[in-house]
């Protein structure tokens, strides 16, 4: 049962993965891309990570491809019909295909022969998976997380910066 | 007990400090001329506190090193910025801040008007800072960079008036010849370094360790080539042959640069250097016998030179290399002690010669100034009867003459007679010391001949000048005067607290108090020559006794030829000259050397540089340069064409960089 | 955990897709995108090894990864669009100034 629906899963997403690269217009591309991000996040579900599945859900699926949908609305390319839109897609996919063998081999071979964290799956639904979260971020990860704040802050003056009219 | 000795080399750094980098703002010259003045005088006075400090103790326990800071520390390598305080270095900086005081007190008479005036007491000031550091380092390393600071103020100062080519010139070549002086001492620093280090395990530079570790050394051998390296340092700072020629030419710095630094301190150097090591020189007797020689040789063949010079500092100069030689005389036979007391007695009746010369030349020059004159006013020729004008000048410059040319009761006369009975009496080199004693007695009366000659052409007979000139010579102001009448004292006097045994006893036992305090410094010689003395000289009072009245004979012998010939009958020496116009054009022209060195070493020398500029260097190492640059321009016009400035490419190489570089860690 | 091998395969073949849209794409919006999956692509590992191996170390990563991506995406928006009121054109073969 959950062999079917993780393949149903994968299905979509690289259906809409490939969509993503293929469609003409950025706005059906990001849509594309969105759906993506869904089946990631129902993959974070799958791998008892629901904490993480809502951030995907939220930061990528809502507030980066909204800012992406906005930028494209903002901007208003009309899409010309003489003009290409992509080149080289033999010798791209060639280099595509040759990444993804290069993957797959290192991920299979590289990785780890038992569990070995404190973590259980068990553990993990007793206690809950935001509250592990919590404790590691705030814990071992304090001073990195502290850090991100000030590059946020610096990215949103940036933004603001380069936006402008004139640079 | 020591804590304060870091004042003295540095007061004297400050007033550099404070007149090289402010002395344009502060304009007013009594201000820099006396910052000057009291930095030296700050640095004398802390200089006789240390000397009662040391006389407070035993003689035995007179040495302490003063670390102020670790200077260099690399390995088995350690130098430190410390300093030696022993009664040779005492004497020294007692001679170079003393000194040194009278002759800044001087210059700012001297020098009154003179462009550039702050320019001048900063480099006098480094020079003393320097000149310190050279006397007080406790190791070869310090002393190496008091060397070559002196050397440099030396450069500077002769060149002081640089819009004058002749005086650029004269720093050039002190400066090279120094350059070839220092070469040798550097070799002399390694050598010792290495061979004690590598075949004793004593790596150090310190002269105490060295010193301790001395009696490892062997006699002769390497000794003589460590030793015949550091006394080229010497010939070269201190004016010996080969090295000398430089020295006359300084005389185109300000008369009292030269009392300083080519009379009194920097040029005695080498004298300081060979007492300071006389551990290491007493191990080679090849070595001690080189220095005699060429000690005696200078001394007599300066001095030839010196009596038929006209320029009144140019026979100075020459007197100074002639001096010079008999210091190095008194180390050549192993008087250390007495070259000691010579350099010091030297260095008052020289700078009161050289002072008493510069007042001379300062009225000259005003006089012949306001008389539209534009005779040489360094020119004994057109000097003469300055004897009421200046008498002041004249009474100290008469005695600071009589001092040098070794009359009894003078300071020159103990010191001088002192090396000349040792250069015949020492156990050193056989049957020659008699030549040595020969040459510096005749050198002794040369030295009477030249000096009174001086003092007659300028003192005494009619004045040359234009009568309209003369109304203007007057006596210097009562700075200038001064120092002269300090100096002239200690010309007479100071040679009384190194009273030779044998008149000490005469005239009512009067221990050498001298020799005595300056005997912890030499015991490490007086140890090695108590074991290796083959035979013990020659010891009798009656020939000593004999010696010193032969030697004050020729002297007056001197001064009777110089008077007869300069005073009373004055169409001698017009005669002389034309008689024998070879002999005296060579020595007028000072025997040629500055020729023969031209044809000999300089003008090949320079051809060969001729050659490596237009030959090697156009060719050689222009071409590499230049080829190398046009390799690269080749290449890079080939690899712009990567750069395409498209986006898309550079995103293709990385990929494709990417997917090699994982292909070959996989398929590897 | 019995499906890992899967979770991986999808992650590589999400990245791969990725690479082949940055690498044909045109606009640089599309091709910003595509970076943004194969992060994602790339955050699928972190949170299946995580799990695997019991640490949380994998999924801590992947937040710094979305904050990082967060700040990128408003930076590069934000240059896209200066770009844009320059030139009328978001064609990456035209943003050509680095030659020269």
């Amino acid at each position: 049962m959950e062999t079917l629906f993780f393949l149903i899963i994968t299905l979509v997403a690289i259906v809409s993965a490939i969509l993503v690269i293929t469609f003409k217009n950025p706005i059906n591309s990001a849509l594309s891309l969105i759906m993506t991000f869904f089946c990631l996040a129902t993959y974070y579900v799958m791998l008892d990570a629901p904490f993480m599945a809502a951030v995907q859900v939220m930061v990528y699926a809502g507030a980066i491809m909204v800012l992406m949908v906005f930028t494209i609305m903002l901007l208003n390319i009309r899409v010309d019909a003489s003009k290409k839109h992509s080149h080289k897609i033999f010798l791209g996919s060639i280099i595509g295909f040759i990444t993804f063998f290069n993957l797959a081999y290192i991920l299979f071979k590289s990785r780890a022969a038992a569990p070995t964290g404190p973590y259980s799956v068990d553990m993990i639904k007793q206690i809950g998976h935001t509250e592990l979260i919590g404790k590691e971020m705030f814990t071992n990860f304090l001073l990195p997380f502290e850090i991100t704040s000030i590059l946020l802050l610096v990215a949103i003056v940036g933004a603001v910066i380069l936006a402008k009219k004139k640079i | 007990m020591f804590d304060n000795v870091w004042l003295i080399p540095l007061l004297p750094f400050i007033g550099f400090l404070i007149n090289g980098l402010f002395g344009k703002k502060i304009k007013n010259e009594t201000v820099i001329g006396g910052i000057a003045a009291a930095m030296v005088l700050g640095s004398f006075i802390v200089s006789s506190m240390t000397l009662i400090n040391l006389l407070s103790l035993p003689s035995e326990e007179r040495l302490a090193e003063v670390k102020i800071f670790t200077w260099i520390t690399s390995g088995t390598f350690n130098a430190d910025a410390a300093f030696l305080i022993d009664p040779l270095s005492c004497i020294m900086i007692m001679v170079v801040s003393g000194v040194g005081f009278l002759i800044h007190v001087y210059s700012i008479g001297y020098m009154h008007g003179e462009e550039g005036y702050y320019r001048y007491f900063s480099y006098l000031n480094l020079f003393t800072f320097s000149m310190l550091l050279l006397v007080l380092g406790n190791n070869l390393l310090l002393m190496f960079v008091g060397w070559e600071g002196v050397g440099l103020c030396s450069y500077l100062l002769i060149g002081y008036y640089f819009h004058k080519k002749s005086a650029c010139d004269a720093g050039k070549k002190a400066f090279v010849m120094n350059r070839i002086g220092d070469f040798g001492f550097l070799l002399g620093i390694f050598t010792l370094y290495w061979y004690l280090g590598s075949s004793h395990n004593v790596w150090t530079i310190r002269f105490t360790e060295l010193a301790n570790n001395s009696h490892l050394l062997p006699t002769g051998g390497i000794v003589t080539v460590i030793t015949l390296c550091f006394f080229l340092g010497a010939t070269g700072k201190s004016a010996q042959i080969p090295l000398y020629t430089w020295l006359p030419d300084a005389m185109e710095g300000p008369t009292p640069v030269s009392a300083l630094i080519h009379a009194a301190t920097m040029v005695t150097a080498g004298v300081y250097m060979i007492a300071r090591m006389n551990f290491l020189f007493i191990r080679s007797p090849e070595t001690l016998t080189v220095i005699a020689v060429i000690g005696a040789c200078t001394a007599l063949f300066a001095a030839t030179i010196g009596t038929a010079q006209n320029d009144i500092k140019r026979v100075l100069a020459y007197s100074t290399v002639s001096q010079l030689g008999y210091m190095f005389l008194a180390m050549g036979v192993g008087a250390f002690g007495a070259g000691i007391f010579h350099l010091m007695t030297h260095a008052f009746f020289k700078a009161c010669l050289f002072l008493g010369s510069g007042a001379v030349i300062h009225s000259m020059h005003g006089a012949l100034h306001h008389a539209h004159s534009h005779d040489d006013a360094q020119d004994m020729r057109n000097m003469g009867g300055l004897k009421s004008k200046m008498p002041l000048t004249f009474i100290t410059f008469l005695l600071a003459t009589i001092a040098i040319s070794g009359i009894p009761g003078f300071s020159g006369f103990f010191s001088k007679d002192e090396i000349l009975w040792q250069a015949f009496s020492n156990p050193h080199h056989g049957s020659l010391n008699y030549l040595l004693w020969g040459m510096g007695a005749l050198a002794a009366g040369l030295t009477a001949f030249y000096m009174f000659r001086l003092v007659f052409m300028t003192f005494f007979g009619e004045c040359r000048i234009t009568p309209k000139a003369k109304d203007h010579l007057h006596e210097s102001p009562m700075v200038i005067v001064l120092p002269l009448i300090v100096l002239a004292g200690l010309s007479v006097a100071g040679g009384f607290i190194g009273v030779p045994k044998l008149i000490g006893d005469v005239i009512g036992g009067i221990p050498n108090y001298f020799e005595n305090f300056l005997e912890p410094v030499f015991k490490y010689s007086a140890e090695y020559m108590a074991q290796h003395g083959a035979h013990s000289g020659v010891h009798s009072h009656a020939l000593e006794w004999g010696l010193m009245g032969g030697s004050v004979l020729i002297a007056l012998i001197g001064i009777t030829i110089a008077y007869s010939l300069y005073v009373a009958n004055k169409g001698i020496p017009a005669r002389f000259v034309a008689a024998f116009p070879g002999l005296h054009r060579a020595v007028y022209n000072k025997w040629y050397i500055d020729e023969l060195y031209d044809y000999t070493i300089v003008n090949p020398c320079k051809a060969f540089s001729q050659f490596l500029w237009k030959g090697f260097d156009v060719i050689v190492i222009d071409g590499a340069v230049n080829g190398v640059a046009k390799t690269v321009m080749g290449f890079s016009g080939v690899f712009r064409l990567m750069q395409s400035g498209l986006i898309s490419n550079y995103a293709w190489s990385m990929a494709f960089g990417v997917v090699v570089m994982l292909s070959y860690f996989i398929l590897k | 955990m019995e499906n890992l091998n899967g979770y991986l395969i999808v992650s590589a073949i999400l990245f791969s897709i990725g690479t082949i849209g940055v690498l044909t794409r045109k606009n640089a919006i599309v091709i910003f995108m595509c970076i943004e999956l194969m992060l994602n692509a790339v955050n699928l590992t972190f949170v299946a090894l995580s799990r695997y191996l019991g640490n949380l170390d994998g999924q801590i990563f992947v937040f710094f990864i979305m904050t990082v991506a967060a700040a990128e995406a408003a930076v590069g928006l934000a240059l896209i669009i200066a770009f844009f009121n320059n030139k009328e054109t978001i064609d990456v073969d035209d943003i050509n100034l680095m030659k020269w």
